[in-house]
């Protein structure tokens, strides 16, 4: 039992040891030449365009459900006057981002796993190596400056429909002012709401790739290792995207 | 790095080659000598590390110990960008292509061209028409995705890309399995033709006999991690040693033991 337990923790150590590893040598090959701006380019593309309608649907529906739900529950106590703030502090500093993230996990974290990790089992990332190209600078490196950059776009739009979301159900059916609410949500937000928000972001996006492509780079094992490596990303990233917005809630606004 | 060739030194050079994953030993002592100029066949049955052999030359897999020389380089000592120079004169033919799905053809072709930043990407697209028809591809093919392309095709690609920088040694891993005879001897075909026309020095490891007697000017047997013959690739069919002789006559019973379960 305790052998069992010690060699859960001690892969565990490992795993994130050579996690680190692994990004910091994604990192160290952003300030060193050559930089693959086609890759990044792409990597842009699929992450911050192609995943746009999933994020847009997701806030609006979230801002609507959020808007419906903090009515019902401040009218318990006669507060609905509310909704607005509540809508806006909540989709700006944790939803937005959050759910963002969450999505763009199991789109891209998935995508990228699967693609790297078929390099892998295809013999591509040694051919890679022969062709005097390094894999971690063609693959890895553009990736994870993509996620950072991609991402917090995304959550900007993710807040503006979110907020939309809480507006129509607010004034349609819940008989806000369209006025009044607009004044409530402009008025309560405050630039560190969306900021820090934004930092989420920017942290998810680089956790998201950096799981893609760790996972798709060590896959063995033909089509069940990609298979695995895509499931591993995703659970991968959706759990440290959590674990990561307590911590980061923590350093902005715990006092 | 010294650069001058040596009349007496090979121009490649593995010494006591040893490699394990896990428990299992797959090179166990490999010693073998290339000579500059000569295209070097190596046979051995499925997973008698053959593939491994290249991958630990080529410095894809770290070896667990032994010596490799290329041009009287320790290549296993070299600092990270010695060895990329050492590798950009090494083109390699994998045995399933290996081209990038995400690009057309013509820029799997000029792709080390491209990334090495000797041509741009308008003459890298013209260059890969030459290289295509080097090995009689069509240029309207370098349009094309690899997923679009035949067996033959994708493995008549990845020729074009190995011998796009103009490199001076080459190594082919199974260069014909999976395709059908006709088409393996156009491959074998056009080997020769690129090794003879480059004039470099060329291993190619292969388990199958008309190919390794086409290819080779001189061939060597891996069996058990170890090199147990080595001569002319003209004498495969009648080297006397009985391992050899069992495995290119694909004969069931001799020194080499098939491990089956009944």
């Amino acid at each position: 039992m305790l052998a069992l337990l010690g060699r859960g923790v001690i892969g565990a150590v490992r795993g994130a040891g050579q996690l680190t590893l692994f990004a910091l040598d994604g990192l160290s090959h952003l300030v060193r030449p050559p930089f693959y701006w086609r890759m990044f380019a792409r990597a842009l593309l699929e992450i911050g365009y192609f995943s746009l309608p999933v994020v847009a649907l997701t806030a609006i529906f979230t801002g609507m459900v959020l808007a419906l739900q903090s009515y019902l529950g401040f009218a318990r106590f006669s507060a609905q006057s509310a909704t607005a703030n509540v809508v806006v502090l909540s989709i700006t500093r944790e939803l937005g981002p959050v759910l963002a993230g969450l999505m763009v996990a199991g789109r891209i974290g998935a995508a990228m796993a699967a693609e790297i990790g078929t390099m892998r089992v295809t013999d591509q990332i040694d051919a890679l190596t022969t062709l005097s190209t390094n894999p971690m600078k063609y693959l890895v490196a553009p990736r994870l400056l993509a996620g950072v950059i991609a991402l917090p776009a995304l959550v900007i739009i993710a807040d503006i429909l979110g907020v939309m979301g809480g507006f129509i159900v607010s004034v349609l059916k819940l008989d806000f002012g369209p006025a009044t609410y607009l004044a409530n949500t402009i008025h309560f937000m405050q630039t560190m709401d969306v900021v820090s928000g934004l930092v989420k972001a920017a942290v998810f996006g680089f956790l998201i790739a950096l799981m893609g492509c760790f996972q798709g780079y060590h896959s063995r094992g033909g089509a069940q290792g990609v298979g695995s490596a895509t499931t591993a990303a995703v659970v991968g990233a959706s759990i440290l995207i959590l674990a990561f917005d307590y911590g980061l809630t923590e350093l902005f606004f715990a006092r | 790095m010294n650069d001058r060739p040596s009349p007496d030194r090979p121009k490649i050079r593995v010494r006591g080659l040893r490699k394990s994953f896990g428990p299992k030993l797959v090179l166990d002592g490999v010693d073998l000598d290339v000579a500059a100029g000569s295209s070097m066949v190596v046979i051995g049955g499925s997973g008698s590390g053959k593939s491994v052999l290249l991958k630990c030359i080529l410095g894809l897999i770290p070896p667990d110990a032994g010596e490799i020389e290329i041009d009287g380089h320790d290549v296993l000592r070299l600092s990270a960008p010695e060895r990329d120079r050492l590798r950009a004169g090494i083109g390699m033919l994998f045995q399933n292509g290996a081209l990038f799905d995400s690009l057309p053809v013509w820029e799997n072709v000029v792709f080390a061209l491209l990334a090495q930043r000797r041509v741009s990407r308008r003459e890298g697209q013209k260059r890969a028409g030459d290289f295509l028809a080097q090995v009689g591809l069509a240029p309207t093919v370098g349009d094309l995705y690899p997923a679009e392309l035949s067996g033959g095709m994708q493995k008549r690609v990845a020729l074009a890309r190995a011998i796009a920088a103009r490199p001076d040694i080459m190594f082919f891993d199974e260069p014909t399995t999976g395709l059908d005879p006709i088409m393996g001897a156009v491959i074998d075909g056009l080997i020769v033709d690129v090794v003879r026309r480059l004039g470099g020095t060329a291993i190619a490891i292969t388990h199958d006999m008309a190919s390794a007697r086409r290819i080779g000017d001189a061939a060597a047997m891996l069996h058990g991690g170890r090199i147990i013959w080595t001569g002319l690739a003209a004498d495969l069919m009648h080297s006397g040693n009985p391992a050899v002789d069992q495995f290119t006559h694909g004969r069931r019973e001799g020194p080499i033991q098939m491990e089956l379960r009944r």
